[in-house]
């Protein structure tokens, strides 16, 4: 291949790093009006009264908003495809408010300074009412969070306000306590999850202008520009066809911008007073008053022979999605079917459980998307199993996992939200993954652990894993491409860039089938007037499925060329090639620059232009194996991460560079969510970690040493044979860490993150028992 | 009041408030590439050069600067444009919110310190948080724009 | 913090005739933690270049202006020659240098924030400082203080002398202000030992340093019984980085480390 599977800068990052403005704040209008919103400082509470007549009557505050002003329509905030498997439980304001951080008002005025004045002067009575908050206590509550009649499903998800569940979901296949009960050996225990934040280094941020014709046009931070645009239209009840949504250059998301954030009011406010206005929300704001991973409890039952085989698999979950369902039960559902499937030939398998509320910060999408909270409980588990057994944990994932040409009914079964799609695995590498970071990792000199002798000793564990590339039947994606005169072209596509290089590597794939260099493709992306559709930057669908819409353009486009090339050099279309410069017949020749400027100018004008759509019939997973060596104080119980080695199978890598890069960075994110990164709340439900000084993310002298390679792989059904990588990188860190923990010490820690306290207190309570390590 | 700064070599007079602090008055300015991540001196996005030395602009207050030089990324371009390259090649290049202020402290780190080691280049950059790369590629990256010259 | 009127003053006795004439004015050092405050200040008194921005040898002491920037702290020479480079490795671990290139040794003194890096191996050393005012005091005697400081901070005094230090800190990440952080010096027989970020402010562990004075015993003993005698001497609390509990087995195992290390 000549463009794909080689390495390429991304088209933005010499401008971005030479700091040119792109992102939303930077293409704010000047004089926008600066909106501010006043918070809920209780976890749960209803307005009793509220008075805005001194922050309206301020000089230089142009307007303020309750939730008197709006009508009763609750959505939800979800980008999700429509009707979305989230309840709809959110109003633009409304007299309750569930969580410290939720909206309470709005206030736009002529700058900073005077829309946070405003806020002071709103006076606001409120009946407060005692919170829930702890999720464990949340089912069946005297309180309830979600009173208000109007709050839906779109669809059967198992919607219970009165018991404060949002969702819930069960499936089994065949008879899993039966199989538990004639297994040699049961494993079972239990997990838990905490809450992680995504900082994202760019705030969310929205510009919203009202133009020349009256529409409402959008600026917004977002993974979800077209999902985002119908939100808004739905809950200011506004028509779809006049508002547009524009994403611009994304400082970050990883699912935290998956969804609507600031739109709605200021939206409402650009349509209220028919001026610009802009909101930028502040660190604090990201913290609380946006979304966190959903914190998880697993209660696991595993069933084995003692030859190893495993039988059964018995998962039940609560998860906590705070004080709105947004992903609720689809996050749910991934915990289970991209983690279960892993081990393939079991006999049975139960997955069931509540998604409930509370009054904390919502849960959202968060990069792994359950997968990872579901890979700690599963992968652990499985290396509590084999200690059981006393079976080798490599070799028990060799005997027990899922292989290339194999099924799970698991995938049948379970999709997002829905039923999925059965699919056998056309390319599956798990077993040269781990062969390979076995050899990274040094495994079998040092596995199971290594004492140092001063106190320090090393240990290395393992895990695998498993993700998804898009939803099937339900992610579409499309591309147009236009071609210009001078021979170069235009890829217009609605995939959504956030940082991750989708214009980079969509234009590499146009450029394979054109067989022209991907510098002669200009990339214009995610504008909801100018772009076809495109579901957004989520469930890792952008390579495979906005990737194949992109293919699928590419080549209707080749064939226009060939058509009109015959044409102007008036031979059949038989026999005519097109090899990225000339169309060429036998002895005839046309340049593609010729052909361009003729179409537009000289004979036969016509715009060439290609669209094309695509929607997958299944979603093949990316596959990882993952190795950690780890150095423990068994003084201290710091936890040092000496090196960690993921082997990846993604199929082609369209870029490598990039997809190292998203590797990488999903390893850190994951080994954040390991061992460093917990979202805390007081004991009245404010958010304790609400600023980057009290939740802390990895740094540079965290991560010394990570080896990221690639297995050969061609996943036919993909673009050049690429499945996607956005995410399959977060998955295995909790997992992996904890189970080499426990080979160096002997302390197996069941709730995330792994902290040098909870270590050295497992350690202190090995030594009072007197236990050999 | 009055602050007269000298910006990527310009002289400059800004109208600023006694706390104000630096990261508003560049960006009011239509520096927009000093960026905002946590208004607390965390995350490192935030970073300019005054009189060279990397600060969090977040918590300098302006008037502190009186007469001082401050550079962003825009008055080291030729830099910026040299390491972006080397983060193509790496994969280093993500979301880009980070990567000026990651550029300035790189340049900075280039004056000060002759041929640092692994741990010297993170420890001198510790304080810039990248959330998309995992610092590996950004790592890889460094390396190599430092052995050219 | 809000802040009124900025002035920058042209000489010391401007400075304190400001501070001492508006309890409502304060002296902005680095101004790195400013925004931390919730208060109202009405004249915010700059005191940079005033030359109390110094790192010289005076006599028996090395004498830093208050005014003088941590990463400027980290990085000299002279400093990192007393007592096994024990300030340079503390200063080292404070966040990282867009902060140190503001933050300074007065402000971060004068604060005396138990998060702080760098007071826990200055209390081990007889640091000095020097008010404008009140004159000389002894860095544990103002950490003890209760009253709020109005005075100028000009500089601080180390004694220099042979001697060893030691300094530990343990963090969440490497950034992030320290769960405990722990300060061992010997020098000239006399064995002191600092314990910081308790997380309150840096004390002494007074019967721990008696003990050591005492012990006749072997060496690796002795260490072993003071450490254990810092850690059920010292108060800990607890707070989202860490438990009490933690911080006191923490200052167990570095006490002991430490004594271990500049005893050797």
């Amino acid at each position: 291949m000549k463009y794909v599977n080689h390495k390429r800068p991304s088209i933005d990052g010499k401008g971005l790093m030479m700091g040119k403005p792109g992102y939303t704040d930077d293409l704010a209008e000047q004089g926008s009006l600066i909106v501010k919103v006043l918070r809920s400082p209780h976890a749960f509470a209803r307005i009793k009264t509220i008075d805005t007549s001194k922050a309206e009557a301020l000089e230089g505050v142009e307007i303020v908003l309750t939730y008197k002003d709006f009508g009763r329509v609750p959505v939800t905030r979800a980008g999700q495809g429509y009707p979305e498997p989230s309840p709809h439980d959110k109003f633009v304001l409304d007299s309750y408010v569930r969580h410290v951080g939720d909206e309470v008002a709005v206030a736009a005025a002529i700058n900073k300074e005077t829309a946070e004045e405003a806020l002071k002067l709103i006076d606001v009575e409120y009946e407060v009412f005692e919170p829930v908050l702890d999720y464990e206590k949340a089912y069946g509550n005297k309180t309830i969070i979600h009173p208000e009649p109007e709050i839906h499903e779109m669809f059967p998800i198992g919607l219970d306000p009165k018991k404060n569940v949002a969702a819930s979901y069960n499936m089994h296949i065949g008879d899993i306590d039966k199989t538990l009960a004639e297994c040699d050996t049961v494993l079972e225990t239990t997990f838990r999850t905490q809450a992680q934040a995504h900082v994202m280094m760019e705030p969310h941020t929205v510009n919203a202008r009202i133009d020349y014709q009256g529409r409402l046009v959008l600026y917004s931070s977002t993974q979800t520009p077209f999902h985002t645009r119908r939100i808004v239209a739905e809950a200011l009840q506004y028509p779809l066809s006049k508002i547009r949504v524009i994403k611009p250059r994304v400082g970050g998301g990883f699912g935290g911008k998956q969804c609507v954030h600031g739109e709605m009011l200021v939206s409402a406010v650009a349509l209220r007073t028919g001026k610009p206005a802009k909101m930028v929300y502040t660190r604090q704001e990201v913290f609380e008053s946006t979304f966190s991973r959903h914190p998880m409890r697993f209660d696991i039952k595993l069933g084995a022979m003692k030859d190893g085989t495993l039988k059964g698999m018995d998962v039940k979950v609560l998860s906590d999605t705070g004080a709105y369902g947004e992903h609720a039960l689809t996050v749910f559902m991934v915990a289970g079917s991209k983690v279960l499937p892993l081990y393939n030939k079991v006999d049975s398998v139960r997955f069931t459980g509540d998604i409930v509320y509370t009054n904390r910060t919502p849960a959202g999408a968060f990069r792994g998307y359950g997968a990872i909270q579901g890979n700690y409980a599963l992968e652990t588990a499985v290396d509590m199993l084999c200690e059981k057994l006393g079976m080798d944990p490599v070799e028990f994932r060799q005997k027990n996992m899922i292989n290339e040409g194999e099924t799970s009914p698991i995938f049948e079964i379970m999709g997002e939200g829905t039923a999925g799609t059965a699919m056998y695995m056309e390319t599956c590498k798990l077993d040269y993954c781990i062969e390979r970071g076995m050899e990274l990792i040094g495994w079998k000199e040092k596995y199971p652990r290594k004492d140092l002798g001063n106190g320090k000793v090393r240990g290395v564990g393992m895990a695998i894993a498993m993700q998804g590339s898009g939803i099937p039947y339900i992610d579409m994606g499309s591309a147009m491409i236009k071609l210009n005169d001078d021979g170069f072209f235009n890829l217009i596509i609605g995939a959504t860039d956030i940082g991750q290089g989708s214009d980079t590597i969509l234009a590499q794939i146009a450029a394979e089938s054109l067989g022209v260099h991907p510098d002669k493709i200009v990339v214009y992306s995610s504008d909801s007037d100018l772009t076809p559709f495109d579901c957004g930057a989520y469930a890792s669908s952008t390579t495979y499925v906005s990737g194949n819409a992109v293919r699928k353009a590419a080549d209707k486009m080749k064939m226009m060329i060939i058509e009109e090339g015959a044409h102007a050099l008036e031979v059949p279309v038989e026999g005519t090639e097109f090899d990225g410069t000339d169309i060429t017949n036998g002895e005839s020749k046309i340049s593609l620059k010729d052909l361009s400027n003729r179409l537009y100018y000289n004979e036969d004008q016509k715009q060439l232009i290609a669209v094309d759509s695509y929607v997958g019939k299944k979603s093949p997973p990316p596959f990882m194996a993952g190795f950690a060596e780890v150095e423990v104080d068994t003084n201290t119980g710091k936890v040092e991460l000496i090196d960690y080695a993921a082997v990846v199978d993604c199929g082609t890598t369209i870029s490598p560079n990039l997809a190292r890069g998203q590797v990488e960075g999903g390893l850190v994110q994951g080994i954040g969510m390991a061992m460093y990164e917990d979202v805390r709340y007081s004991g009245s439900g404010k958010m304790i970690t609400n600023n980057m000084m009290t939740y802390r993310i990895p740094t540079r002298k965290e991560i010394r040493s990570l080896k990221v390679e690639f297995a050969e792989s061609y996943e036919e059904s993909g673009p050049y044979g690429a499945k996607s990588v956005g995410e399959i990188g977060i998955d295995t860190p909790p997992a992996v860490i904890t189970n080499a923990v426990y080979n160096a010490v002997g302390v197996r820690i069941h709730s995330l993150p792994i902290t040098g306290e909870k270590v050295l207190m497992g350690i202190m309570e090995k030594r009072q028992k007197g236990e050999k390590q | 009041m009055k602050l007269k700064l000298i910006v990527n070599g310009e002289n400059k007079t800004f109208d600023v408030k006694p706390d104000e602090y630096l990261l508003d008055t560049l960006r009011n300015n239509n520096y927009v590439s000093v960026r905002r991540g946590c208004d607390n001196t965390s995350c490192g996005v935030c970073t300019v050069l005054v009189d060279g030395k990397p600060v969090a602009s977040c918590s300098y207050l302006s008037l502190k600067a009186e007469g001082r030089n401050v550079t962003t990324v825009e008055g080291i371009a030729e830099e910026a444009a040299k390491l972006a390259g080397f983060f193509g090649e790496e994969g280093a290049d993500q979301c880009g919110f980070c990567n000026p202020s990651v550029a300035l402290t790189v340049y900075a780190m280039k004056k000060e310190l002759k041929n640092p080691t692994d741990d010297e280049i993170r420890s001198y950059l510790v304080g810039n948080l990248c959330r998309c790369s995992g610092y590996m590629g950004q790592h890889r990256a460094i390396k190599a724009y430092l052995e050219v010259d | 913090m809000k802040i009124k009127k900025y002035i920058k003053a042209g000489s010391v006795e401007e400075a304190y005739g400001i501070l001492e004439g508006n309890p409502k004015a304060a002296v902005v050092a680095g101004g790195a933690w400013l925004k931390l405050l919730p208060t109202e200040v009405d004249e915010a008194i700059d005191i940079s270049g005033l030359g109390l921005d110094t790192i010289e040898k005076k006599g028996d002491f090395l004498e830093i202006g208050s005014m003088v920037t941590l990463r400027s702290i980290e990085t000299s020479p002279e400093v990192r020659a007393l007592y096994d480079g024990v300030i340079s490795d503390a200063a080292e671990k404070i966040m990282g240098v867009t902060v140190r290139n503001i933050a300074t040794i007065g402000g971060t003194i004068a604060g005396k924030y138990g998060f702080s890096d760098i007071i826990t191996p200055l209390m081990t050393l007889g640091t000095q400082l020097e008010f404008y005012k009140g004159g000389s005091i002894g860095l544990v005697e103002f950490m003890n203080e209760q009253a709020k400081s109005r005075d100028l901070l000009l500089k601080i005094r180390i004694p220099v002398a042979e001697g060893r230090g030691f300094y530990k800190t343990m963090k969440i990440t490497a950034i992030d202000f320290p769960i405990l952080n722990t300060a061992v010096s010997y020098i000239g027989g006399k064995t002191v030992i600092a314990v910081g970020s308790r997380p309150y402010k840096a004390a002494l562990a007074e019967k721990a340093m008696a003990y050591m004075d005492t012990c006749a015993s072997q060496e690796a003993d002795c260490c072993e019984r003071a450490a254990m005698t810092a850690a059920a001497e010292m108060k800990f609390g607890s707070n989202s980085r860490g438990s009490a509990e933690y911080r006191k087995q923490l200052c167990e195992a570095f006490v002991r480390e430490g004594l271990q290390e500049v005893k050797s």
